[in-house]
């Protein structure tokens, strides 16, 4: 199962976090900063998993951000790792060519896609535009 | 009030929202915390508003703030409020909000039970979807206990974007609330089977987190996830169900067979990488359940490590690790297989990526062999010296020492090798593993006897050199080695050259930095060494000098000890002074001390098994638990730490630093002390010549370190100690083999009992004998000690509780206590503890120790009748009779019948009585069932041990399990037939407990699913779903039709394909001739009269499964579509292209799929008028009702949804939604069907195919 999910950028700041096992708001800098530091001093030649306590951290880069989820041994590394790709063209295809900004700006957003994809741990949704279909209504309602 | 709300307007157009936060923040990066201490303060002043709009836009800062790091509890009650909101833009932003920053400790939580209940049930889908989400963070064992009711309901919504999510909902709930597993279950099994495949994939999700803790409560489950996956198409999906597979197998052998072949089909099929690797993980988990002597099995293993080393030589790092990870799992169960690929892995070695190299790391583990280990560890000691990262040399480090260590140093030819690489990896600086290395030399020098006179040596070398290993850096990890050099030089010294040069070596003052514990062997050895040096001397004419020299010696250096900080070096400091005092008095005397000296520390100390404590009985009438004394009250024990003795003790130890005193004030201070100290009768005095030694202490650096010339030099120039003896080993073996050759045809060689492994290599691994004898003692243990080597679970395990026994649901209807509370009786009742209400339900106690007791004296005959049966299979096996696999299978079924009455007997505390028969033996039937079994799968099947058919599945041998046997064993019947009587008695036992139940029910109706059999005697006949499609002097075609249930147009057909020869079959392509309505699926690009290659080849006598996909337009009316297999047999010198024809024969059955149906759905679909209906009747059925069932179930894809006496309802549902329902009765004889059905032509002609089903039998 995911136990979070996480969006950094390369200076270590944290764009979006989603813990899926309630970790105390206390210890959640210090996971993050440990998280993050031992992904980012990975070369790009490296193998995308790191273990970590108890967990295995899968991470993907994109430009200046890194997507990192920490996963239970019994979780499958290769299909996180595509659904963290997933997840990117999810957000491209919404923000049409997604930037960090947008992630800042559209916080709530990006967590109603992100829940529409992960519950409770397990993934429910890889259908672009069922994940989408949510987030459409809910524009339209603002606009109306 | 309209101003206000004008006024509201206007305050939020000044507002910030949050873009304009995230602006700020980064317009502000020198002072951060500060605008952000601002904008908190806006913040709060914005939720004091009553504007619901700009709370929640305040909320959502909030929760962009929680994100960098900031505690924003003290908001909760306005997250609450928004959360509360109508209107569902602001709401999901509340839910967030909460899920983001509340957990089971924020109070307000209890306030949202009623707010999210409302939520649950709005009309609006995103509402319910909000609700979920947000209640899967933070869900509490109140919320669970209250919403478990709401959530099951959603979990049948009509939407499967509820459905879904609600159904993943539940596991949460579960864990939270373990109550509500039992009533939800069954609406969550139905699910795997929904027809939207998120939903299916969400109930495969949920039950495979289940089964992963309480794997065998699920394994009644096994055929359903077999059939999902050999249908589903989607890959997350499938992931999964092979996950759960996984965890399966290891309760049920059987199972782990039946997976193979579909597994490794998809091993060869699968395009996806992720699913390959869980394949490949699976197929590991599954042969390691099986491990236990099936070597029919090795074809698998080599696929996996085939696949497995393309995936290690892959240029994506991340396959790279994978496959290293899946290999090591594959290491512990067949070493043999991984170690031929030796190379790929120490090449692994030299990546660049660390992650990669510590997998690889692991793997060496299991590579080494006696031959290879010296070559090994070479390789990684080069390693160590060019690695950068102190971590991964450490791990290094500790790798080298596991490789070396294992399994009793099995591998260790030369233990002199082993000393001196222990003794170069002291040279590591900054490691943390001194004490690992240390406790190897221990280790080693204490059990292998042969090894101690070099082993001395070298520790006494390490001692004199002490100085190189703490360098200047005193909490250095290294040090700890000391410990271990100078216990053994102490211990083992009669073994020393020189042993007062080693004493002198111990006695150095620059000792004294050491850690306490190290200073106290030390000080401890001393005395050992003393004593072998004044033995040494006996005898000797000028011993007077050097004894007196040692004892002066002794007397001289002693007094820094007695100084220690620590308590432990200054006891036995002081305590050997005065010894060595008064041995120096009688050696003035003349008097011969060595012999008593000695005595002091004679006898032998062995090792003792980590183990041993733990294994001593707890003798009978003692309770640890109980208190001795009355617990002191709590203040005390506040103020009352132990530890303070010794804390105390830090200050005075650094007290020598002080250096900022200036020297006159020193001086009077020290005069004064000096004062003091004379007057105080107490005080310990110390020698002169001591007390300036221990001034010195403070400047070591000073002390000169005198050279020794070395006997075995620590380190030869170009080449470090331990390759010498690489080399001098390697030239011992040469020798060796020279020698016996010479030997060989006069004398054979006693084999050495000790290493078992055996070895294909043309130098088997025996042939290496170690250099010199090695006597390995063994640990002790006390003489009664326990056998039981069991480590207790974790007892704060959440998934504990939700070890419940599912398969008893349909023996046990839920107790009313047991059915989750429901809104209107919600806060008083449904807090009443379910416990007392339940009693009432169970056996009540005595009835059950009688029966306990019968068991075990039928367990007595029962294991009789096995040893005998077993005796003769023995017999049976010299003769290598033909016939072997019937034979054994029936000791299979006996052999059941015990593991049964085992798992009830372990299980005492188990209230619940011995449960579904009907699910265990349809599970069993499933599994024995096999459609084609080839001769190497019944061999395999009756060689799984007793132990291997575990007790998770409560199998009553009735006829009924095993049906086949029951025919092909009559004439064996005599024998069984005592046992059998047993059965009887005993189900006729159950039978009254069974009553005994449900005696509040008159009639006993079995609703959804299987038909129950208790009450019947009379055995179902064997029943299989594979059809023979086509057959000829080369292969046999079996196939089974099964519809998709994610596509209405689809139809999987899978076919197992026979080797009749005993050649190779191989290029088989599979085609049929496409009608308009069916045609077969084939890969873009190709043409309709391309063939399918079908993805396997088939060895002589071997049997595999394959797939293929056709779609279908209509499924009205049944269908035939001719078509031909085209094969090359291979034998040793020739090749033909052969061709077999078949006919696939599509029935309207094989739309059909088995959907479970609850009663009053039933009726309400019979209600809506919308079904036509139309009636069969079969004349001379005279099989009993329940078989008649069966058949239909099986055959024809129906459940039962009720059965009362002689008449059922059934339900099927066909791929493309069609509602079929059978009203079935039987009066003598005759069996009359009455149907229902939205589609005329398709009732129809599933009704003809009962008709010729029956018309068959």
């Amino acid at each position: 199962m995911i136990k979070f999910f996480l969006m950094v950028n390369k200076q270590g700041q944290t764009r979006l976090s989603k813990y899926y096992d309630n970790v105390d708001i206390n210890k959640r800098a210090a996971l993050e900063a440990d998280v993050v530091k031992g992904c980012l001093s990975r070369r790009k030649d490296e193998c995308s998993f790191v273990e970590y306590k108890d967990y295995k951290l899968v991470y993907r880069q994109y430009a200046g951000l890194y997507i990192v989820v920490g996963i239970t041994d019994t979780e499958n590394e290769l299909s996180i790792y595509e659904l963290m790709h997933n997840f990117v063209e999810v957000l491209d295809k919404y923000f049409s060519r997604v930037s960090e900004l947008d992630i800042m700006f559209n916080l709530d957003k990006v967590h109603i896609i992100l829940d529409e994809m992960i519950l409770n741990g397990h993934v429910v949704e890889t259908n672009k535009s069922r994940i989408l279909a949510p987030l459409l209504v809910l524009d339209k309602m603002a606009e109306s | 009030m309209a101003l206000k709300i004008v006024k509201g307007s206007i305050d939020r157009m000044f507002d910030k929202n949050l873009q304009d936060l995230v602006r700020g923040i980064r317009n502000h990066k020198d002072d951060e915390a500060k605008y952000i201490s601002t904008c908190i303060d806006e913040i709060k002043q914005e939720l004091k508003q009553d504007n619901i709009a700009v709370k929640a836009n305040a909320v959502c800062k909030l929760t962009y703030l929680q994100m960098l790091g900031y505690d924003v509890s003290w908001a909760a009650f306005n997250i609450v409020e928004v959360m509360s909101s109508s209107k569902f833009t602001f709401k999901r932003i509340g839910y967030l909000a909460a899920s983001q920053c509340f957990h089971e400790g924020t109070d307000v939580i209890m306030l949202t039970t009623n707010q999210i209940r409302k939520d649950l049930s709005s009309p609006n889908q995103y509402d319910t979807g909000v609700a979920l989400t947000g209640l899967s963070c933070f869900v509490t064992p109140d919320l669970a206990r209250d919403l478990a009711n709401d959530i099951m309901t959603l979990m049948s919504h009509t939407k499967p974007y509820i459905r879904k999510k609600a159904v993943l909902i539940m596991y949460k709930v579960f864990l939270k609330y373990p109550e509500s597993l039992r009533p939800a279950f069954p609406r969550l099994k139905e699910k795997l089977e929904d027809p939207d495949p998120g939903v299916q994939s969400a109930a495969v999700n949920v039950i495979c987190e289940l089964a992963r803790r309480n794997p065998k409560n699920y394994l009644s489950l096994a055929p359903l996830f077999f059939k999902l996956m050999t249908s589903s198409t989607n890959n997350w999906v499938l992931i999964k169900i092979i996950k759960l597979f996984g965890a399966l197998t290891p309760l049920e052998p059987r199972l782990g067979k039946k997976l193979i072949e579909p597994l490794t089909n998809l091993i060869h099929s699968t395009s996806a990488m992720s699913l390959l690797y869980e394949c490949v993980n699976t197929v590991i988990a599954v042969l390691i359940s099986l491990s236990s002597g099936m070597p029919n099995h090795s074809a698998s293993i080599q696929l996996c490590v085939q696949k497995l080393r393309i995936l290690i030589e892959d240029s994506d790092q991340n396959l790279k690790y994978l496959g290293l990870l899946a290999m090591s799992k594959i290491l512990k169960t067949h070493p043999k297989s991984v170690q031929s690929h030796k190379d790929l892995i120490l090449q692994c070695l030299d990546d660049k990526d660390e992650s990669i190299r510590l997998r690889a790391l692991d793997l060496l583990y299991g590579m080494v062999s006696k031959k290879n280990l010296m070559e090994i560890v070479k390789k990684l000691m080069l390693h160590v010296d060019k690695a950068e990262g102190t971590t991964y040399r450490d791990e290094l480090l500790t790798k080298i020492i596991d490789i070396c260590s294992q399994s009793n140093y099995q591998y260790i030819t030369n233990f002199e090798w082993y000393i001196s690489i222990l003794v170069e990896l002291t040279r590591l600086e900054g490691t943390r593993h001194g004490h690992l290395i240390a406790s190897q030399m221990l280790d080693v020098a204490i059990r292998v006897k042969a090894i101690r006179g070099f082993a001395v040596a070298q520790m006494a070398t390490l001692l004199d050199n002490a100085h190189l290993l703490t360098g200047n850096t005193q909490r250095n990890g290294i040090c700890e080695v000391l410990y271990a050099a100078a216990w053994i030089c102490g211990e083992f010294s009669e073994h020393l050259e020189d042993p007062k040069q080693t004493l002198e070596a111990m006695l150095r003052p620059k000792v004294a930095t050491l850690p306490g514990h190290i200073q106290a062997v030390y000080v401890q050895n001393a005395a050992k060494l003393f004593a072998t040096v004044l033995k040494g001397q006996e005898g000797n004419p000028d011993a007077q000098a050097v004894t007196q020299e040692t004892s002066q010696l002794m007397i001289e250096r002693l007094p820094l000890f007695v100084q220690s900080a620590n308590l432990e070096v200054q006891e036995r400091a002081s305590c050997i002074l005065q010894l060595v005092k008064y041995i120096q008095k009688l050696q003035l005397k003349e008097v011969e001390v060595a012999e008593e000296v000695t005595a002091l520390f004679a006898g032998e100390l062995n090792p003792v098994a980590p183990k041993a404590q733990k294994k001593v009985p707890i003798p009978e009438g003692l309770d640890l638990d109980a208190w001795i004394n009355e617990p002191p009250s709590e203040s005390e024990s506040e103020d009352e730490k132990p530890k303070a003795v010794f804390a105390k003790e830090e200050p005075k130890h650094s007290r020598t630093r002080h250096t900022e005193v200036d020297e006159k004030e020193l001086a009077r201070r020290r005069e004064a002390r000096k004062q003091e100290q004379a007057n105080n009768p107490f005080y310990i005095k110390a020698s002169p010549s001591s007390q300036k030694i221990y001034q010195e202490a403070s400047g070591v650096e000073h002390i000169p370190v005198v050279q020794i010339d070395l006997s075995v030099p620590l380190k030869v120039p170009g080449m470090p100690l331990s390759d010498q003896y690489v080399k001098m080993e390697e030239e011992r073996r040469q020798k060796e083999k020279d020698d016996k050759k010479k030997k060989e045809k006069k004398k054979k060689r006693e084999k050495r009992g000790r290493g078992k492994h055996m070895d294909s290599a043309p130098e088997s691994e025996e042939d290496i004998t170690p250099a010199h004898h090695v006597d390995i003692v063994t640990e002790e243990m006390p003489e009664n000690a326990l056998p039981s080597d069991e480590d207790d679970k974790d007892p704060n395990d959440p998934h504990k509780a939700l070890d419940i026994d599912l398969d008893s649901l349909k023996a046990r209807p839920l107790a009313d206590s047991e059915k989750l509370p429901a809104r209107t009786h919600r806060s008083a009742e449904s807090l009443k503890s379910p416990a007392g209400d339940r009693d009432e339900t169970v056996t009540p106690e005595p009835k059950k120790k009688i029966r306990k007791e019968k068991k075990e004296k039928k367990k007595v005959k029962d294991k009789e009748k096995i040893r005998s049966s077993e005796d003769k299979k023995h017999k049976k096996k010299q003769k290598q009779d033909p016939g072997e696999g019937e034979e054994e299978e029936e000791v299979h079924v006996k052999v059941e019948a015990e593991t049964l009455v085992k798992t009830e007997d372990s299980e005492p505390t188990e209230s619940l009585p011995p449960s579904a028969p009907t699910d265990a033996s349809d599970l069993d039937f499933w599994l024995t069932t096999d459609p084609a079994p080839s001769g190497a799968q019944v061999e395999a099947a009756a060689a799984s041990t007793p132990e291997e058919a575990t007790g998770a599945e409560p199998v009553e041998v009735k006829g009924q399990t095993e049906p086949d046997e029951e025919m092909k064993s009559k004439h064996k019947k005599k024998k069984t037939k005592k046992e059998k009587d047993d059965m009887d008695k005993k189900k006729k036992k159950k039978k009254r407990h069974h009553h005994h139940h449900s005696d509040r029910e008159e009639t006993e109706s079995v609703q959804n699913g299987t038909v129950e059999e208790e009450e019947e005697e009379e055995p179902l006949p064997p029943m299989s779903n594979y059809d023979l499609l086509a057959e000829n002097d080369f292969i046999k075609m079996v196939y089974d039709i099964q519809g998709n249930l994610q596509d209405g147009s689809q139809v999987v057909v899978s076919i197992i394909f026979q080797n009749k020869t005993s050649d190779f079959v191989k290029s088989m392509e599979f085609n049929v001739l496409d009608s308009l309505n069916s045609k077969l699926q084939r890969p873009e690009g190709s043409t309709p009269h391309d063939g399918l290659t079908v993805p396997f080849q088939l060895p002589p006598g071997v049997s595999n499964e394959a797939r293929f996909v056709f779609s279908v337009q209509s499924i009205v009316m049944p269908q035939k579509l001719k078509g031909t297999l085209s094969f090359i047999v291979k034998s040793d010198d020739s090749s033909t292209h052969e061709k077999l024809d078949f006919k696939l024969h599509f029935t309207c059955t094989s739309y059909l799929i088995t959907t479970p149906c609850y009663s009053d759905a039933y009726a309400k679909l019979l209600e809506s008028g919308e079904l036509k209906s139309s009636s069969l009747k079969l004349e001379g059925v005279s099989m009993p009702f329940h078989h008649l069932l069966a058949r239909i179930c099986f055959h024809h894809h129906f459940s039962v949804v009720e059965r009362i006496d002689s008449c059922a309802s059934m339900y099927s549902r066909s791929i493309q939604g069609h509602h079929v329902c059978l009203l079935v009765k039987t009066a003598a004889e005759t069996v009359s069907i009455d149907a229902k059905c939205d589609e005329v032509g398709l009732l129809e002609n599933v009704l003809e195919e009962i008709k010729q089903t029956f018309s068959q039998c």
